[in-house]
Order: structure tokens, then sequence, then C-alpha cells
């Protein structure tokens, strides 16, 4: 589980974050949503540790962050896994390499353990023969996979996914937003997801926390959306047709 | 200014951590000494073919007079080569070609998140990227200084001799004259420092790169031009300690 604690986060005097609080429960998907510019960017990085908190403060499974000495947060971090907006990998090494980049840092696995682990987990992304290709060599969607199985390389606790549909078809999308989900579960993670992608908040959103210019404007289930009573969270959601003739079929229970 | 050389010592800080994994940083070791030394050594014979023979003749051009003797042709072209060219010319061709390398390397790492990712991993990104490459820089310069030293007293020979400018034992006799070793410790030295500016100058510009494309290229200018204004005012200071 983590906690977010009245979390504020300024850049050069402007404030980006303002006394944002939540909770992230384990084994659940929680989506962090909001326009572009309105700060969940910021928030991910912020409970990740790349960015540092002006105020407030984040607890995983009840440990302050902002408490730790730095061998703690190493010690914490090589219990986190995160997925890139671009995928991150890196260019110079293969697929597998990549996979299993995480192994060779921190373990002190002999090679065949590594390298059964870095296929373990390609497989598990359903990703087959890509083992020697570079990263350049493989769509945007396998991209993301690869990305995937590097960060539960070392079964993490923590997952962190900062927009994983961007640039992806909507039938990729789903099956990345299906394998997150499958991950959280099998693995009992937490997991954390920035997202501004509608088909994800009602495919995967066990919870939602919706961000306005860096204010929790909502809490709530992906079942809560369409009774919330929020503007704001209202016409972020619904700008879309499809959408509010979803919302009306459902208001009229006609699911 | 001030602003930077604090941020610059604060980075050197962390590149200088102790490395995530031995066996790992060995092999990074390796193929930064490949891929920035080896590399380089065709534009360093390049240079100092044809540097040590634009040095001969225009010595030789220059000192046409019946009372001066031919091999001080030799003499000149040996001490210029030694003292300066090989070490401070060669460096700052590598702060071109080496540096901006880094810096664009390490910059659009930056921008496509790749060093986010060590981050979150808990490896010390600072460290495992530039680490290498500092003391890969530091092992492969003297040598491609020491290189470039035999190769431009060949370049000497080879002009002097082909335009009959400069007979060759003439030349022969003039590099042996009145030698120094201390101006090869000298050189060496200085290659030291210029690998270290240039590594790590390169380094701290594309690690602080923050935002697309257009900042790559500009940290890899920054970089470029930080690393010669600083190889020259060391070359200055160095030269007033060591020979003064």
């Amino acid at each position: 589980m983590i906690e977010v604690k009245n979390l504020s986060k300024a850049f050069d005097g402007k404030q980006i974050l303002k006394d944002v609080s939540t909770v992230f429960e384990k084994g659940h998907t929680n989506l962090i949503i909001g326009q572009s510019g309105s700060g969940k960017t910021v928030l991910l990085k912020s409970i990740v540790g790349l960015h540092q908190i002006d105020e407030g403060d984040v607890m995983y499974d009840g440990d302050s962050f902002v408490s730790m000495n730095n061998k703690e947060k190493r010690r914490l971090r090589q219990e986190m896994g995160m997925l890139f907006q671009g995928s991150a990998l890196f260019d110079s090494s293969t697929v597998e390499e990549n996979v299993r980049f995480p192994l060779d840092m921190l373990t002190d696995w002999p090679l065949d353990e590594r390298r059964d682990r870095a296929n373990f987990c390609l497989e598990r992304v359903n990703l087959k023969n890509v083992n020697h290709l570079f990263p350049s060599e493989i769509s945007g969607g396998m991209q993301k996979r690869v990305a995937i199985a590097r960060a539960i390389a070392l079964n993490p606790k923590y997952l962190f996914c900062d927009e994983p549909n961007s640039g992806l078809d909507p039938k990729t999308s789903i099956v990345i937003d299906e394998l997150i989900k499958e991950l959280t579960q099998e693995f009992n993670m937490t997991t954390i997801i920035n997202t501004h992608d509608m088909n994800s908040v009602m495919g995967i959103g066990d919870k939602i926390v919706f961000i306005q210019n860096g204010i929790k404007e909502w809490e709530g289930s992906k079942d809560d959306i369409f009774n919330a009573e929020n503007e704001a969270l209202e016409s972020f959601i619904f700008a879309s047709e499809i959408f509010r003739e979803v919302r009306e079929y459902h208001k009229k229970g006609r699911k | 200014m001030l602003y930077h050389l604090g941020k610059y010592t604060l980075f050197l800080k962390k590149v200088f951590g102790r490395p995530d994994k031995h066996s790992v940083f060995f092999n990074q070791l390796i193929r930064e000494i490949d891929k920035l030394g080896i590399n380089s050594l065709g534009i360093v014979l390049v240079i100092s073919v044809f540097m040590g023979a634009v040095v001969t003749l225009q010595t030789a051009y220059n000192i046409e007079m019946p009372f001066i003797p031919k091999y001080t042709v030799g003499v000149a072209a040996r001490d210029s080569i030694l003292l300066e060219f090989a070490s401070t010319m060669v460096c700052l061709i590598l702060a071109g070609k080496v540096g901006s390398n880094i810096a664009s390397e390490i910059g659009t790492m930056r921008v496509t998140e790749q060093i986010d990712a060590l981050d979150i991993m808990g490896i010390n990104s600072a460290g495992f990227l530039v680490l290498p490459k500092v003391i890969a820089m530091i092992f492969i310069t003297p040598l491609l200084v020491l290189i470039s030293m035999g190769v431009g007293i060949f370049g000497g020979y080879l002009a002097g001799n082909l335009t009959g400018e400069v007979p060759a034992a003439e030349y022969i006799y003039g590099i042996q004259y009145g030698f120094r070793p201390f101006y090869i410790v000298y050189s060496l030295i200085k290659s030291v420092v210029f690998a270290f500016i240039i590594s790590s100058v390169s380094a701290y510009w594309g690690y602080h790169t923050y935002g697309g494309a257009l900042e790559v290229g500009h940290a890899s200018t920054k970089a470029v031009v930080t690393s010669s204004i600083f190889i020259l005012l060391f070359n200055l200071l160095l030269t007033q300690l060591l020979l003064a």
C-alpha cells in the first residue's frame, strides 16, 4: 500500500501540486487521471522519488519515504518497477539484455539463472524470439511489453506506469492494460498508472484519482464515475460523445 | 558560473561513488576505451601527420639563413610537437569529437528517461554512465598523445624530405639534439588533465539536459565550447606550474 500525505511540489516558484492526499491499495490498479499539464506526471515522479517533495510525505507500507536515508531509499527502489512513457529501453542493449539489466546490476545470481528469469519475464508478457533484437527493431507495443518485462524482473512490490498507452493503437492499448492488470493481481503489487486514456479508466480503474491544476479533485472507482457530481471530472471524462452515451445508458440501467 | 561550478562539484561526487557492480563496471570500461579511444585513433593519426609536416615546413621557411644550421628545424619541430601540438591540439580535437559524443549520448538518455529508469532501479546513474568514460579517457588519451608525438615527428620528416627543405640526416640529428625527456612527461601530465576535463565537463552538460532534441544539441555545443575553454585555461596554468 502506498499512502500519499499532503504532498506539495513547486518548480521555480510555480506550484504544480497542492496538498495531495490519497491511498493506493495493494493488488489493485490505481489510476491517476487528468488533463495534460494537470500535474499527474509530477505526482507520479514525486511518489517514486524522482522529484524531491517540497511538503508532505509518501508512505510505502507504513514507511516514510521522506525520512529514509539514501541506503534505505536505494533498497526500496529495488522493490519498484517502472514503465516509462517512451519505454526508456537502453538503445545499445538487446531485448534480453534490457530485461536482464536489473538482475545483472542488483543480484548475484549466476548468468544462467538471470537468463532464465529474463526469458520467463519475456514469455509472461507474451514475447518470444525477440531476445537478440534491439529496441529499434521492434514495434512500440513490443517495446512497452519489454519495458514491463524489465519492470517485473526483480519481482517488485510496487509498479508505476507513466502513460503506458501513449502512442499505441486502441487494440494494443487494451492488451497492455490487461497485462498490467493481470500482473498486478498475480504478483500482488501496488500499481499506480498515470493515464488520460478513458478506455483504461473504464477497463482497469480499480481506483481513480482525478487531478486538476495540481489539486486532487475527486477519487473513487470506475463505477463511481457515472454518479460523480464533480463538474471538472465530468467535463474531462465525458468530453467525448461515446462516453456521454455510455453515461446515458448507465443512468438508464442498460449497461 | 558559480552555480554551475557548485553543481559540477556535486555531480563529480556522484560520479566517483562506488560502482554498483565491479564486473559490470569493468565491461563498461573496456567498451568506452574502444568507443572513445580506439575509434579516435584515425583522426589523431591524420591530424598529427599533417600537423608535423606543417610545423616542419613553416619552421624551415622562416629560418632560411646560411648561419643557422638545418638541423634547427628538427629541434624546433620536435619541441613544438612534444610541448604543445601533440597534447593541446589533439585534446582540442578530442573535445570536439569525444566531448560532443558524450554529451549527446548522455543527453539523449536523459530526455528519453533512460537515466530515470536507472535511478528508479536504485542504480547510481551518474557513476554508472560517467565513471567508465572518465577512467577510459584518462587511460587512453595519454596513449593517443604519445602516438601523436611519434606520428607528428614522422610527418615532419616526410615533409622535410619530400620537399627537400630539410635533409633526412639533418632532421634526424635535429630531433635528437638537446632532447629533454621531461617534455614528454609534461605533455602526458597535460593530457591526463585535459582528458578529465573533456569527459567530465561533457558528461555534466549531457546529464543535466532537460527537454528534447534541441536541448541535446545545445548540451553538445556547450560541452565542446566549455571543454575547449578549460583546456586552454589549464594549458596556461600547467605550463606555468611545470615549466617555469
